[in-house]
């Protein structure tokens, strides 16, 4: 059972992460389908740290110097989305995908190239973290706690004082809602929708990480993050683009993405006898079921996914 | 020369070509970052492909092998294509992919039906995928990327589940067609013996006959102009008396079963086992929006963009493998799809610069007619 909780609750640490950095992305009024993408190259970028770091390094180095690894390859990477679909009026969609693909493709090449380098004869894509991993996790009884909980927590204030209670984060909304009238009363709509595919860019690089350091101590950067990335969008649709109501969709979701990984600990879910792999598809089922009930009164920004055009009425 | 600039078909190509110089190029300096030293030869390698090698009948045979997987790849790439004449991004392509490879293979090996009925086993299935997300889409409202996703991942785990019972003993892998079911491999109808190649099938030009089609349709006909009046204004299509919403959904089946029919061409050729522990979504049907873009979205310029792209990513394992990896090919190719979405604003700016040179000339018409006049006088 504690089991069930621990997986539940990181496993929502990072679709909350990744669900909120689209919510800031879709406020401003792009669509950021790269996110699955950006997810892996700010795994990519804590991993490369944690690998990076020599053996004495204190815990709290670790962690501050990771998590900002991460945030800093997911803001540069997310620049690409942001400099294609605000400057240059790209298809989102198109662009978001390209992300994704070049996402975990750059990540195999570059971590092939590394490994190989340090020893010709290996050919994976695999960084190992076990030693670093450890700064990450505090053992309480049986319960594995880990400070990305916490990271977790603190982003969903964050985000919902920043939406809701500053100037800044109305301001955006209203480039999400209606950026011509944005832009009527002197608010600069191209530096808010870069504002908010920036810090779209930063959360979903944490995700990233904190998704590679959920269960294992070493990553294979071929299978990416297992469409992680769309799952956050998924939640981040469920709870109506507000940061509170994402915060419940997440830990809905991530209950089921964590059933997959301890059904077996259960006594009556074993008892039923029914094959892992529909586990792992009962995420996907889910959300799939969920977004039928729950898109129909959609409260998308209405300006999401059109490029800001200063002409358009 | 300005009226060849000022034709569309013209304007893609030109921007396909870019797209690709470019993607080749920054690849290239990404491999100069990893690697200075085979960087050139790497990209050689990959831009080669079966021509690397020196002996005739093994380059074609080779020629034949990269075009076996074309044809899947370009019925993936019709796929995305045709939803996208409709304004639907079709991404649940590769799940499609997988269902028409589950169908074709069980009938096949269970059942042991006949390649005919396989193959429409395989549309029929992967046409029902399509439809889950055009009636989500049009009665639910539900994004049909994110279906399409997660669809995707439902598709691959229960294809693992369903091939499980066929799997051969020893291994993680399907059992081979040509031992347990040849009667389910497609015909060669003689192109094997062409390109010496038993791989080689009816398939090939089957995808390329169903390019064509999906023009014809596309362009030419009632249906097809319905299709695209839905994607272009969903409302406006409504008030002029079109069902969209049963457009909507007819198109995701017709592209479902595009990317189905795609995944029995491969498959039944016998080229590859499905592995049933795979964790991963085939790469076919993503690849398959590389083809559509760089294609210029037109159905024609498919064949020809689906060939490049598997032309390359065959050639990724050729690169020297203590420098680099087999998949700088995928790189090259998502760079490429990347810069495909710059060609809006590069045809905006072709167009552009023309209006202006147009408006120039007109001013000194103008002028010249005006001084003409005053020299009368």
């Amino acid at each position: 059972m504690l089991l069930l909780i621990q997986y539940t609750l990181i496993f929502s640490s990072v679709l909350l992460l990744v669900a909120l950095g689209g919510c800031f992305s879709e406020h401003s009024g792009v669509i950021n389908l790269g996110l699955e993408g950006i997810m892996v190259i700010g795994a990519l970028g804590g991993a490369l740290m944690m690998r990076a770091m020599p053996a004495g390094t204190s815990a709290l180095v670790i962690v501050l110097l990771t998590l900002l690894a991460a945030i800093v390859f997911g803001v540069v990477y997310s620049a690409l989305l942001a400099v294609a679909s605000i400057n240059f009026k790209a298809d989102q969609t198109i662009v978001g995908t390209a992300l994704n693909m070049l996402g975990t493709a750059a990540a195999t090449v570059f971590v092939k190239a590394i490994n190989t380098a340090a020893n010709p004869n290996d050919h994976s894509a695999t960084i190992i973290y076990v030693e670093p991993k450890k700064a990450f996790v505090k053992t309480i009884g049986s319960f594995e706690f880990n400070w990305f909980m916490v990271v977790a927590v603190i982003v969903l204030i964050l985000a919902y004082v920043i939406l809701y209670k500053t100037r800044f984060g109305l301001r955006l909304m209203a480039c999400g809602e209606h950026p011509q009238a944005a832009a009527s009363v002197g608010i600069n709509v191209f530096k808010m929708r870069w504002a908010g595919v920036l810090i779209s860019g930063a959360l979903g690089g944490l995700g990233g990480i904190c998704y590679i350091l959920a269960g294992v101590s070493q990553w294979q950067f071929e299978y990416g993050v297992a469409g992680f990335g769309f799952l956050a969008l998924a939640v981040m649709i469920f709870g109506q683009w507000k940061p509170l109501r994402i915060a419940l969709a997440a830990l809905l979701f991530g209950l089921f993405r964590a059933l997959s990984n301890v059904y077996a600990g259960f006594d009556f879910l074993a008892a039923l006898n029914i094959p892992g792999t529909v586990y792992n598809m009962m995420p996907y089922i889910v959300s799939l079921i969920v977004l039928a009930l729950t898109s129909g009164k959609s409260r998308a920004p209405k300006a999401e996914g059109i490029p800001y055009d200063k002409g358009m009425r | 020369m300005k009226k060849i600039l000022k034709n569309d078909a013209v304007q893609s190509l030109i921007a396909s070509l870019l797209c690709i110089i470019l993607g080749l190029l920054i690849g290239y300096i990404v491999l100069l970052f990893i690697n200075p030293e085979g960087a050139w030869d790497a990209i050689l390698a990959v831009l080669k492909n079966f021509m690397k090698t020196a002996n005739h009948s093994r380059r074609v045979k080779l020629l034949g092998a990269t075009l076996v997987r074309t044809a899947p790849l370009l019925m993936c790439g019709l796929s995305v294509l045709f939803a996208y004449k409709v304004g639907l991004f079709n991404i649940g392509a590769a799940g499609q992919y997988v269902a028409g490879v589950c169908a074709s293979l069980y009938a096949a090996l269970a059942w042991h039906w006949g390649w005919l009925p396989c193959v429409l086993l395989a549309i029929v299935a992967a046409a029902a995928l399509g439809a889950i997300v055009g009636v989500l889409k049009s009665f639910c409202n539900v994004n049909e990327v994110i279906s399409g996703i997660m669809l995707n991942w439902i598709a691959l785990y229960t294809t693992n589940m369903i091939l499980m019972s066929q799997k051969q003993e020893a291994s993680h892998y399907t059992l081979k067609l040509k031992e347990s079911a040849p009667q389910a491999i497609l015909p060669g109808a003689g192109l094997d013996k062409l390109l010496g190649y038993d791989k080689v099938t009816i398939a090939i030009p089957l995808a390329i006959i169903m390019a064509i089609i999906v023009y014809i349709v596309m362009n030419r006909t009632r249906f097809g102009y319905e299709l695209r009046a839905t994607g272009n204004n969903r409302n406006a299509a409504k008030y002029a008396g079109m069902a969209e919403k049963r457009n909507i959904i007819l198109t995701l089946v017709i592209a479902g079963g595009l990317a189905g029919l795609g995944g029995a061409m491969l498959y039944l050729t016998d080229i590859e086992q499905w592995s049933v522990t795979q964790t991963s979504v085939p790469g076919m049907g993503f690849n398959g929006i590389a083809a559509t873009f760089l294609g210029g979205l037109n159905p024609i310029g498919t064949i020809f963009s689906s060939f490049f792209i598997q032309h390359i990513t065959d050639g990724g394992p050729n690169v020297d493998l203590s420098h680099y990896c087999a998949q700088i090919s995928d790189l090259i190719s998502s760079i490429i799809i990347y810069l495909c979405g710059f060609v809006l604003f590069l045809k905006t700016a072709i167009n552009r610069g023309l209006a202006k040179s147009d408006e120039k000339q007109a001013q000194k018409e103008k002028k010249l007619a005006a001084e003409a006049k005053g020299g009368e006088k």
